[in-house]
C-alpha cells in the first residue's frame, strides 16, 4: 500500500483566489491543441484573405474608386472572414468545459464561480487581443507593401486601360491610421468575446458559434435587404456595421445611410458583447452546473 | 465531516432529494446506498455546490463548501468518470486544478505516482480507458490532501484489481482520520468497504446505521438444516412457531434461533447432517428495504418479478450470497 501522506504539500498560505485561478486558466488554454489550431486558423484566414484582397486591389483600382480608396480598410479586408473563425475559440474556451464535463471538476476545485468566470474571461481577452492585433498589424503592413505601387486603370471606349502606377499606401504616423489598425485587432477580439458571452448563455459549442455568426454576419446580410427608409434608421445599429467603423479611415456602409463614428460605433459593439457576457456571467453564477 | 439539514432539491416537478438530514463522520467509510435514481449523485452535487438546494443547507467541516479558504484541501471528489477535457494531458489536467488552490506543481507528480499514472502523465486523457479515467479522477480528488473525500460510484467499470485498489484506498483514507463518503448501488461492494451506511430511496433517507445494524434490522436470520427426517423436523419446528421452507432434505428455518433448532432436534432424537446459521447479505437486506422506493421497475419478459425489486440492481451479479 502506497503511503497517502502528502509529501509535496506544504501548509496552506492564505485563501485561494484570483491569481491561482488566472494561472489555472492560462494552463487550460495553452494545454489543448484546439487553441493552437483555431488561433492559427484565425491568423491564416485573416491575413491570407487580406493579402489576396490587397494584391487584387493593387492590380486594378479604377479611377472611379480613387476617391473612396481606404488604404487601411482595404488592407484589413480579411477581418470579415477572420471574425467567423475567432468566434470558434471564443465559444470553445467556455463551452468545451460543458461538453466534456470538465466544468464540474473546475467548480469542485474552485467553487467560487465569479472567480472562475472572471479568470477565464480575462485570460481569454488577453489571448484574443494578442491574436487580433497580430492579425491586423500583419495584414496592414502586407497591404501597404502592395498599395505602394497600385496600378490605376480607366475605362476608355469600353475597355480597361492601365493609365498610371501610384503609391496609395499609408503609414502608421498618418492621422487615424494607428487607431484604425489597432481597431482591427480590437474588433476581432470583441467578436470573440461576444462568442464567449453567448457560450456562457447557451453552454453549447455549436449553438454559441451559430449564434455569434448570426449576430455578426447574418444581421449584416439581412440589413442589405432593408428598404432605404428603414436602412437609414436601422443600419447603424447592426453589430458588424457599428463595430467596423473603427477599422478604417472612411465610413463603412451605403452612401446616404448614417453611421456611428469610429469610437461611437465600436462602443456600441462592445456594448453588445458586454451584454452577452453580463447575462452569461449571471447565468454562470446562478445555474446548476 | 459533512452535515445536511433538511436538504431538498426539486427539478421541475420531480423531487430528487427530499428533506435529507444526515451527518457523515470522519475516520470511517460511509456508504451512500440507493437504487438508481434515488438521489445519490444529486446529494453529492448539492454538497459541492454544483447544484443549489431548493431548501435546506449542507456544510462541509462546518461551512458551506464554497466558503472554504482552500476548497481542494477540504474536499476531494470523484463525481463522474472522465469529467475531463480529453484533449488535455493527465499532467496538465491536474496542474490546472492544483493552480486554482495554489498547490505546488510537484504535488501533481506525487498523486500521479500514487494512482499509478506516471507513465502516461503526458498523454492526452482522450485515449485513457475507463479505469485510467477513474484513476485520474481519484488523483484529482487527492491533490489537495483533503479532509473529506467523496466518490460517486467509484468502482463502475473497473477490473477486479482496480476494485480492490479503490477499496483499500478508501479504507486507508478513513484510517488516516478522513471523512470518506462513497455512493454505490452495489450492495455487495458496500458490505466489503463501508463501516457506516446511509440508505436512500426516492430522495428520502431510509436508514442511517452501521452495516451490522442494517443487516440485523432489515433481514431475518435463517437456519439451514439438512436431515434425513425432514418431515418430522418440519412439524416440530412449525409447532414451536418457526417457519420452514423445504427443499428435499434441506430445510430453511426462520423465526427460530439456531440454538432452539439444535435443541429441538436433540430432544427429539432427530439426526442432523447440517446446522448452519445463514447470514443475510446486505444485498438481500437492501432489496427488502428499498423495494417500495425503487424508481424504475423493469419488467422481465416471460417471468414474474422476483425479490420485489427487479431492475433496480441490474448491475448486481445474481448469485445469492450466503456467508
Amino acid at each position: 500500500m502506497t503511503t497517502l501522506t502528502a509529501v509535496g504539500l506544504p501548509p496552506a498560505k492564505g485563501r485561494s483566489g484570483f491569481s491561482g485561478a488566472l494561472r489555472s486558466e492560462w494552463t487550460k488554454i495553452r494545454s489543448v491543441r484546439s487553441t493552437t489550431y483555431t488561433l492559427l486558423a484565425t491568423a491564416i484566414v485573416t491575413i491570407g484573405i487580406s493579402t489576396l484582397f490587397s494584391w487584387g486591389q493593387s492590380g486594378h483600382t479604377s479611377t472611379d474608386d480613387l476617391a473612396d480608396f481606404d488604404a487601411v480598410r482595404n488592407s484589413l479586408f480579411g477581418i470579415i472572414f477572420g471574425q467567423l473563425v475567432i468566434v470558434v475559440i471564443g465559444s470553445m474556451t467556455l463551452s468545451s468545459e460543458y461538453s466534456t464535463g470538465m466544468i464540474r471538476t473546475s467548480l469542485t476545485s474552485m467553487p467560487r464561480r465569479g472567480t472562475v468566470f472572471g479568470a477565464k474571461l480575462l485570460v481569454f481577452t488577453v489571448v484574443a487581443l494578442v491574436t487580433g492585433l497580430f492579425c491586423s498589424f500583419t495584414s496592414f503592413f502586407i497591404g501597404q507593401s502592395f498599395f505602394s505601387s497600385t496600378k490605376i486603370h480607366d475605362f476608355r471606349n469600353g475597355e480597361s486601360v492601365d493609365i498610371a502606377v501610384r503609391d496609395l499606401s499609408t503609414s502608421l504616423d498618418k492621422p487615424h491610421v494607428l487607431q484604425a489598425v489597432i481597431g482591427g485587432g480590437l474588433y476581432l477580439a470583441v467578436s470573440a468575446l461576444l462568442a464567449f458571452g453567448l457560450a456562457a448563455i447557451l453552454r453549447h459549442t455549436a449553438g454559441a458559434i451559430t449564434a455569434a455568426i448570426g449576430v455578426l454576419f447574418v444581421t449584416f446580410i439581412m440589413g442589405q435587404f432593408l428598404p432605404h427608409d428603414w436602412a437609414v434608421k436601422v443600419d447603424k445599429y447592426i453589430p458588424f456595421l457599428a463595430g467596423s467603423q473603427i477599422w478604417g479611415l472612411k465610413k463603412l456602409g451605403e452612401k446616404g445611410v448614417p453611421m456611428f463614428s469610429a469610437w461611437g460605433g465600436f462602443g456600441l459593439f462592445v456594448g453588445y458583447a458586454g451584454a452577452a457576457i453580463l447575462i452569461g456571467a449571471y447565468l454562470f453564477h446562478r445555474r446548476d452546473a | 465531516m459533512i452535515e445536511a439539514q433538511s436538504l431538498t432539491k426539486r427539478y421541475g416537478d420531480k423531487l430528487a432529494v427530499d428533506q435529507l438530514s444526515f451527518s457523515v463522520q470522519p475516520g470511517q467509510v460511509t456508504g451512500f446506498l440507493g437504487p438508481n435514481g434515488a438521489g445519490k449523485s444529486t446529494t453529492m452535487r448539492l454538497i459541492l455546490g454544483l447544484d443549489a438546494p431548493t431548501a435546506g443547507t449542507v456544510t462541509v467541516n462546518g461551512r458551506p463548501f464554497a466558503a472554504a479558504d482552500n476548497p481542494m484541501r477540504e474536499v476531494g471528489a470523484l463525481l463522474e468518470a472522465k469529467a475531463i477535457h480529453g484533449g488535455r494531458s493527465a499532467y496538465h489536467h491536474l496542474l490546472c486544478l492544483a493552480q486554482t488552490n495554489d498547490l505546488p506543481a510537484r504535488r501533481v507528480g506525487e498523486v500521479l505516482e500514487l494512482v499509478g499514472l506516471s507513465d502516461v502523465a503526458r498523454k492526452r486523457s482522450k485515449g485513457f480507458s475507463l479505469g485510467m479515467g477513474q484513476r485520474l479522477g481519484i488523483a484529482a480528488a487527492l491533490l489537495g490532501d483533503p479532509k473529506v473525500l467523496m466518490f460517486d460510484e467509484p468502482v463502475n467499470g473497473l477490473d477486479p484489481e482496480g476494485i480492490l485498489w479503490i477499496r483499500n484506498l478508501m479504507k486507508a483514507l478513513a484510517s488516516e482520520g478522513r471523512t470518506v463518503f462513497v455512493s454505490s448501488h452495489l450492495m455487495s461492494e458496500m458490505e466489503h468497504t463501508a463501516d457506516h451506511l446511509l440508505v436512500i430511496g426516492r430522495g428520502r433517507l431510509i436508514a442511517d446505521c452501521t452495516v451490522a445494524e442494517f443487516i440485523e434490522q432489515n433481514s431475518e436470520q435463517q437456519v439451514r438444516v439438512r436431515t434425513p427426517d425432514a418431515d418430522r423436523m418440519t412439524q416440530l419446528v412449525a409447532a414451536d412457531g418457526g417457519r420452514v421452507t423445504a427443499e428435499g432434505a434441506t430445510l430453511r428455518i426462520s423465526r427460530l434461533p439456531l440454538e432452539r433448532v439444535g435443541d429441538l432436534a436433540f430432544e427429539n432424537g432427530i439426526r442432523l447432517h447440517e446446522l448452519t446459521a445463514l447470514q443475510a447479505s446486505l444485498e438481500q437486506a437492501f432489496m427488502e428495504l428499498t423495494k417500495e422506493a425503487v424508481e424504475y421497475h423493469a419488467a422481465v419478459p416471460g417471468s414474474r418479478a422476483q425479490d420485489g425489486a427487479p431492475g433496480a440492481t441490474s448491475d448486481v451479479p445474481s448469485e445469492k450470497v450466503e456467508a
